[in-house]
């Protein structure tokens, strides 16, 4: 006995070493990512944090004293002459419009890009890389000009009116701009790509012949993309659909130059609070109220996932 | 009853590719297979089995020909309108499902009530004994539990044929010749209509009632595995199969339905010859190693030669002998019932004896 765990002791005080050495050397491979995440990431998030504490200043900025206003004017206003405390309709407005208009983005991207991705990965080797570098052409230009071409096509007298007025569909040109639908079709054009690919990933690893075994036992198309393609690739859903979801919450630009002044999404309302507003605290809250939401949005939608998965096993 | 018909080939041919690249993977093919029957399509790779199994399954359309199922054509049916089941060589079992509910799929699918459904899933857990790992994932069980489950999967909608594309060739060796024998077992319980692929000559010896050997998209020879084995018609099936010796012989003379045979010993045999053999021809006889008796050189012998080599192989040995006069080694195979015999050796005289009717004549 003893003899044995005098000879096992070396080699199990050199594996711990080993371990041990293991152990740092990972640290320092990751510290400089954990610095940027320290000084990028959380740092600014406390500050924001801090700041939607501390009461505004006159010209911007803060003052370096306590106060729940920012907070108090998420969702309440208090009138200027009466001092009635009201719900904040245009900040409500916005926050549902926003929360609106991502979801139907993620949507409509769920069903444009479902069947894109399947058509990418049932195409052979060769074809398959051609159409993923066309999927990713629209990333090499600047967000903005492709807003900004977006809006070309759509304005008044843009590609679509002038089609449809020279063909006689119509006798006005349409108003599409400055509305929900122009905002949400922008945020569909620049965030497809983001629910494409995921999709295409799961979907490359599909063992086509589970499809095949489907249709063997009596699962028709629709039933096999259901009960078969569909389960196989929800990890693909939901990364896409919270990567298209948690940026179209938070957009910018897209509404910015599609919705012109009075189709505002949280983006822009925070930006106001930040610019011409001079509210730093309530933009402060505002960007974290819109992380609560994102936060909330993504534990619904897991837990929903595995429940879903637990039910069809 | 028993003769009644469950598949049935007509004159299928299936060509892949586009014109100019074209590969006939099935060339007029005919077949029947008869209800209640474990029948094999044995081949090397290539030969077209596959093919066939999957026109049969309606994974693939022929492009000439008609397929009938039970006398009904099903050539352009989709799989999920055939009642035809399909073990895959890869088993293709749901990963996000349990063993249990890969079971249920295909029941499900055809709308079957709920405790229908509980019941044939028991039923068939029963049948390949997994009862106590139907919740496991699929992919924590072992291949050849896979296996089971791909079969039960399979054969819980009753098909009226159940198709067996290579289903063993992952298994290893003992698995395999446990799982040949439980087919078997299950074909006989299920009394389903069995067509099984495989390239594994021994795997369709044991099982089959009835095989059909296929090279470049045609069949060969059907047959029992005894007609197959000892009775091949074509050089290809008496090669493929076991292993056989080839002797060139001279038909001398023809006496009604027979022909005088002249061996390259210069002794002369008779034998049944088909119609169009006429005096002169060179044909090929096929004898299998096993066939051939080792006896002193004269007389006794059909054929006489010297030892080459002998090997070794614990149930049997075997010898090989330089025919003399036809630069030619004939293999000759030896049970050792009685242990090894050292009495013969490589450089010794021997006479070669083949009962008559070891010695197969081949069309080809």
């Amino acid at each position: 006995m003893a003899d044995g765990k005098s000879a096992s002791n070396p080699a199990a005080s050199a594996a711990a070493a080993v371990d041990r050495r293991d152990t740092r050397n990972r640290w320092l491979l990751s510290a400089p990512a954990l610095i940027i995440l320290l000084f990028a990431a959380i740092g600014p998030l406390i500050i924001v944090v801090v700041y939607s504490f501390l009461k505004k200043g006159d010209y911007g900025g803060v003052e370096w004293q306590f106060s729940g206003d920012g907070w108090y004017s998420v969702i309440l206003q208090k009138d200027i002459f009466t001092d009635a405390v009201t719900v904040a309709d245009a900040h409500v407005s916005i926050l549902l419009r926003s929360v609106k208009l991502s979801f139907f983005t993620t949507i409509l991207a769920l069903l444009f890009g479902f069947p894109t991705a399947y058509f990418i990965a049932t195409r052979n080797e060769k074809s398959r890389e051609l159409w993923l570098f066309l999927i990713t052409i629209p990333f090499w230009t600047n967000l903005l000009i492709r807003t900004f071409a977006v809006m070309e096509v759509i304005r008044n007298e843009g590609i679509v009116n002038s089609l449809l007025l020279g063909l006689g569909v119509i006798d006005a040109p349409l108003q599409i701009m400055f509305t929900d639908f122009a905002v949400m079709m922008g945020l569909l054009y620049v965030y497809l790509p983001l629910m494409v690919l995921p999709l295409y990933a799961s979907m490359e690893r599909i063992d086509f012949r589970l499809v095949e075994a489907g249709y063997d036992l009596y699962a028709t198309r629709w039933r096999v993309l259901r009960h078969v393609i569909f389960p196989l690739v929800k990890p693909g859903v939901i990364a896409g659909s919270i990567l298209v979801f948690i940026p179209s919450l938070g957009a910018y630009v897209t509404p910015r130059v599609l919705g012109g002044g009075r189709n505002l999404m949280l983006g822009n309302l925070i930006e106001m609070q930040f610019g011409q507003g001079r509210n730093w605290p309530l933009g402060a809250a505002l960007s974290i109220t819109l992380m609560a939401i994102v936060m909330i949005a993504l534990l619904l939608y897991v837990r929903n996932a595995s429940k879903t998965e637990a039910r069809h096993g | 009853m028993s003769a009644a018909v469950a598949v049935e080939a007509k004159n299928v041919s299936k060509i892949f590719g586009t014109a100019g690249a074209e590969v006939r993977a099935l060339d007029n093919v005919s077949v029947t297979i008869r209800q209640n029957e474990f029948f094999t399509l044995l081949g090397p790779s290539g030969c077209g089995k596959t093919t066939l199994l999957r026109l049969i399954a309606g994974f693939e359309m022929p492009s000439e020909g008609s397929i009938l199922l039970e006398g009904d054509e099903v050539a352009h049916l989709p799989p999920y309108k055939r009642h035809v089941n399909t073990v895959f060589q890869s088993y293709a079992l749901f990963p996000h499902m349990t063993v249990a509910q890969n079971i249920a799929f295909g029941l499900e699918m055809l709308g079957k009530p709920k405790a229908e459904v509980q019941q044939t899933v028991a039923a068939m857990l029963k049948l390949v004994r997994m009862e106590e790992l139907k919740d496991r994932r699929t992919s924590q069980i072992s291949g050849g539990q896979q296996q089971r489950v791909a079969l039960a999967r399979a054969l819980a909608p009753r098909p009226k044929v159940l198709l067996l594309d290579e289903p063993l060739s992952a298994l290893d060796l003992k698995l395999r010749k446990e799982m040949q024998i439980e087919l078997k077992r299950m074909q006989m319980e299920t009394g389903i209509t069995f067509i099984f692929v495989t390239h594994d000559q021994e795997e369709a010896l044991t099982m089959s009632d009835r095989i059909a050997v296929m090279s470049k998209g045609k069949i060969l020879q059907i047959g029992s595995p005894t007609e197959i084995y000892e009775h091949p018609t074509v050089r290809f099936v008496a090669d493929f199969i076991g292993e056989t010796n080839f002797i060139e012989a001279e038909v001398t003379q023809r006496i009604g339905g027979d022909g005088q045979i002249k061996l390259p010993s210069g002794v002369t045999i008779s034998h049944p010859v088909a119609e169009n053999v006429g005096v002169g021809a060179v044909v090929t006889l096929a004898i299998r190693p096993e066939r051939i008796d080792l006896v002193r050189p004269g007389a006794e012998a059909h054929l006489n030669g010297k030892i080459s080599n002998v090997v070794y192989f614990g149930t049997d040995t075997t010898f090989h002998v330089e025919i003399d006069g036809a630069n030619k080694h004939v293999t000759a195979r030896v049970q050792n019932r009685r242990g090894h015999q050292e009495v013969l050796k490589a450089g010794d005289a021997v006479g070669l004896r083949v009962a008559p009717d070891a010695m197969q004549i081949l069309k080809d």
